[in-house]
């Protein structure tokens, strides 16, 4: 809880480091979820990042997460220095297990702080969005400019400000004037890039992959400076799908934000709504029941390997493979019908529960859940010698856009495009988390990190959710799928009819939500293309003050240029393929 | 100067043109039907007796449609591209014997007819790419110019050794040749299948469809064509296959020899379908290379095997008839 510390906890060793390095004004700040958080002067930044990242005792190799809260009409900020907008940066370090949190105060009049780019190149795009969002300007940024919002918008979305409703605003005018202005303002400009049209004895030709085109997966554009088809430079721009996820979480209740959750990762479904409901039971206090939390890891496991079909077929048909990817659409719907059957939703069920889940477990789920374990492995086998060993498929994949695990840390790769480089960090194993430690299963890794890598690992990684999923069924503990908490929304529906007091209190949950005290928290979980996580903060209301959804294909396209310049337009394809990015969970 | 074996040629190019062109819608149909199959899937179902009907109702839609130029290209070259690539493929049934009197113009040089009208229809192609004036299909034209000049080349050669064995280029003389000995997948096995990878590049169907890669391209050289000039391409390319798969029956399967119990066109008729499935199952199986890995197999790997083939071949007929 945003307290000042207290004695009894003892501050992590990294924290008295920092103290001793730099200065008695850097402050700690305690929050539920027990990542040590600092508070460091601006001027510090980059010593302070540059310090972490080389010379702590274990490394914080990770940039995990770098956004901003606008702190203006927050009351609860007992202890923590004045600020009128904080930057955090939030820092990981695989090697040592650690996460620290460090926070920048800015005033409103002076939103300036120097950029973390060079230390952590992944800082670029959340630079931007943090600009973008907020309007903080980060000096010696290579290209700060505007990139979840269209060129030419006004205001920054996530200042308190900015309207948040349609009804806050203006009627909607659109002209033709303001569509050619925005249209203008889309075009691509080399220069402004600092990419030249022309070298010694070549042009280059620019070529605007998307943001409609078969092969990237939604609404991505990607600009490719081109000799003949090799590719020299690659800008992605993103954008297209931006839904503005966090400003929604500021202005719906707690309870009435999870069906936004699942449309994160619109292909992630429940698994979405996992890391949002633990935070919030955290922030809450909490305890969920085991039933509920085994049901909660079998439906995630389904839909990681619903989602993981759907990336093995668009895999194989992005290198020209017409077939695979109906055979594995028509299991991917078997999947989809025990789905159907538990949670009476398909793609987005919307089915966690602060608490538990929404209803138990149906009659005969266990013969469907079983059926389909002894099903599914023959049919992996009969892929992999389809797809994964054909030798063109191969030949199209193996050593194509690879990277190693420093690399991928530095661009803030995680889940099974990292696993595909050697490192076996899963979250699953390194940090369980609803009952994940109950139960047997192995991380897959490969070696290459290349495109061909990231598909293997996943492959396995659907026998492993299998095993999973059979263990779930084996194992289903008994008892209630709610918790017993007078935070859990809907109340236990049971007694409402009984006494007054139980009616209101339903009445209550269900109208207005639950009431979270005012604390901070951060929750991340190993979802399907690497780690997801809410660091959501409570101002004591019954909705978010602020919520930030750090997603894992974000990252991923950053790091697109830096694995494709010197490949072909047809390698790009292959390794766009291969990252296994939904533009939902890009643009949030 | 005009006899009656004039009259008989005339006569026939309509039913030809008419049948092949007709051969290729039903071929859309049926590709469809049979990837459906495969895929686990319906494929077109419900226009007429399953869905027989879809690729008519397909073709009356693209003629329905607005004739659309781009104002950015070159008008005349991107109206010639389409007519250039149809007239080339039907202009080469010209001298594809269906039976020893089934044949428009029997000639001693049909084999080479072929090939140049082949090589005619690279000329749509690129042209088609070129006057587009759209970067995807300028890509396509690129590839497909350098895909299709170099796979001509081992379209060429790889008969060279049914041309040795037959000791004529007449696609009649080739057949009869085959009429008392081995039919020629035997002895030329090798150049089939050199024959059926260049004519797969050839027609760039999928596994070889670069010029078009629709992942990579969107659709290639034919990225700005729409109605019935996309028509045109696209019965081009159906035709082309027939053609293709004709050759291939012609050229090593004995073309219309078979047992007498059915007439020969039938025989003819059934493998031609036969090599047309194949090379559905071809489109359905197999992934697509990458554009520079498709040239060097051919400079690489196929020109070797061409040479030996041609080398050998040339051997074992000094030997036994020289």
């Amino acid at each position: 809880m945003a307290l000042p510390q207290e004695a009894a906890q003892e501050p992590p060793g990294i924290v008295s480091d920092l103290i001793t390095r730099f200065g008695e004004s850097t402050r700690l700040q305690t929050t539920v979820d027990d990542y040590p958080t600092v508070w460091v002067d601006r001027e510090n930044i980059q010593d302070v990042l540059r310090f972490l990242k080389h010379d702590a005792d274990t490394p914080y190799e990770l940039l995990y997460d770098l956004s901003a809260i606008d702190e203006r009409l927050r009351k609860h900020r007992d202890g923590q220095p004045a600020s009128e907008f904080t930057v955090f940066y939030h820092l990981m370090s695989l090697s040592g297990d650690h996460d620290l949190r460090v926070k920048v105060a800015l005033q409103d009049d002076d939103l300036h702080l120097k950029s973390v780019e060079s230390i952590y190149p992944v800082a670029n795009w959340y630079e931007r969005e943090a600009f973008d969002m907020f309007g903080v300007q980060f000096d010696e940024h290579p290209n700060l400019r505007r990139i979840l919002t269209p060129p030419l918008w006004e205001g920054h979305p996530l200042r308190k400000e900015h309207p948040a409703r349609a009804t806050e605003m203006e009627p909607y005018q659109y002209s033709e004037e303001f569509q050619d202005a925005q249209q203008e303002a889309l075009k691509f400009v080399p220069e402004e890039w600092g990419m030249s049209r022309d070298a010694k004895h070549t042009d280059f030709m620019f070529l605007n992959l998307g943001p409609n085109h078969p092969s990237v997966h939604g609404v991505f554009r990607i600009a490719l400076q081109l000799d003949g088809e090799v590719i020299v430079q690659a800008v992605p721009d993103i954008g297209y799908h931006h839904r503005g996820q966090e400003k929604m979480a500021e202005r719906q209740s707690w309870h009435t934000y999870i069906p936004y959750t699942d449309r994160i990762d619109y292909l992630g479904g429940v698994m979405n709504n996992l890391p949002y409901v633990m935070n919030v039971e955290r922030m809450a206090g909490i305890t969920v029941p085991d039933r509920a939390q085994v049901i909660r890891v079998m439906l995630s496991e389904c839909f990681r390997i619903a989602s993981h079909l759907l990336f093995y077929g668009t895999f194989a048909q992005d290198v020209g493979q017409m077939s695979p990817v109906f055979y594995m659409f028509a299991d991917r719907e078997r999947l989809f019908s025990i789905i159907e059957a538990i949670t009476g939703g398909r793609m987005h069920p919307s089915w966690f529960r602060i608490g538990g889940v929404t209803q138990d477990l149906p009659d005969g789920w266990y013969e469907m859940v079983t059926d389909f374990c002894d099903y599914m492995p023959k049919r992996l086998d009969h892929y992999e010698k389809m797809s994964l060993q054909n030798k063109i498929l191969q030949r199209r994949t193996k050593g194509i856009g690879a990277y190693n695990t420093a690399e991928g840390l530095d661009w803030g790769i995680t889940g099974p495009s990292l696993r595909a480089t050697g490192s076996d960090w899963d979250l699953r194993k390194n940090r369980p988390y609803s009952s994940y430690d109950q139960f047997e299963f192995d991380i897959p890794t490969a070696s290459n990190g290349d495109s061909y890598d990231r598909c293997v690992v996943r492959v396995e990684e659907i026998r492993q959710s299998l095993r999973i999923i059979r263990q779930c069924a084996e194992n289903m503990p008994s008892g209630p799928y709610k918790a017993d908490h007078r935070s859990t929304t809907p109340p236990p529906k049971e007694r409402t009819m009984e006494h007054i007091e139980t009616l209101i209190h339903h009445f209550l949950n269900v109208s207005w939500g639950p009431v979270v005290p005012p604390c901070e928290s951060e929750t991340l979980v190993e979802a399907t293309k690497g780690w997801m996580g809410f660091y959501s903060i409570s101002d004591g209301g019954g909705m978010a003050y602020r919520s930030r959804v750090r997603t894992p294909s974000f990252p991923a396209l950053q790091q697109i240029p830096f694995i494709s310049n010197g490949f072909m337009v047809a390698d790009l394809i292959a390794i766009i393929a291969s990252i296994d990015f939904v533009m939902a969970d890009v643009d949030r | 100067m005009f006899g009656i074996e004039d009259f008989w040629s005339y006569a026939l190019i309509l039913p030809v043109a008419v049948g092949v062109l007709l051969g290729a819608l039903v071929l859309v149909w049926w590709e469809r039907r049979l990837l459906g199959w495969w895929q686990d899937r319906l494929g077109p179902n419900r226009v007429g007796w399953f869905g027989s009907l879809q690729a008519l109702a397909d073709l009356i839609k693209l003629l329905t449609k607005d004739d659309w130029l781009p104002p950015f290209g070159d008008r005349v070259f991107f109206i010639l591209a389409p007519i250039i690539v149809t007239a080339a493929m039907l202009l080469a049934f010209v001298v594809v014997p269906f039976t020893p009197v089934l044949v428009i113009v029997e000639s001693n040089i049909a084999l080479l007819w072929f090939l140049a009208m082949s090589a005619m229809a690279v000329y749509g192609v690129l042209l088609g790419g070129l006057s587009s004036n759209n970067k995807y299909a300028l890509l396509g034209g690129l590839r497909a110019a350098a895909q299709m000049v170099t796979y001509e080349v081992f379209l060429a050669l790889s008969i060279l050794g049914v041309v040795m064995l037959s000791g004529s280029f007449s696609l009649v003389d080739i057949v009869e040749n085959q009429r008392d000995g081995l039919w020629h997948f035997i002895p030329q096995a090798l150049g089939l299948v050199i024959f059926v990878i260049a004519g797969l590049a050839e027609t760039h169907r999928l596994p070889f469809d670069l010029p078009e890669a629709e992942h990579e391209l969107t659709a290639g050289f034919h990225t700005e064509y729409s109605g019935m000039k996309f028509g045109l391409i696209m019965a081009a390319e159906y035709v082309a296959l027939i053609l293709l798969s004709c050759l291939i029956v012609i050229l090593f399967f004995g073309g219309w020899l078979g047992p007498s119990f059915l007439p020969p066109v039938v025989w003819f008729g059934i493998k031609v379908v036969i090599v047309i499935n194949f090379f559905i199952l071809l489109r359905a199986a197999i992934p697509r290379p990458r554009y520079d890995q498709l040239m060097s197999l051919g400079w690489k790997i196929l020109l070797p095997l061409t040479l030996v083939n041609i080398l050998a071949t040339g051997a074992w007929v000094l030997g036994t008839q020289g």
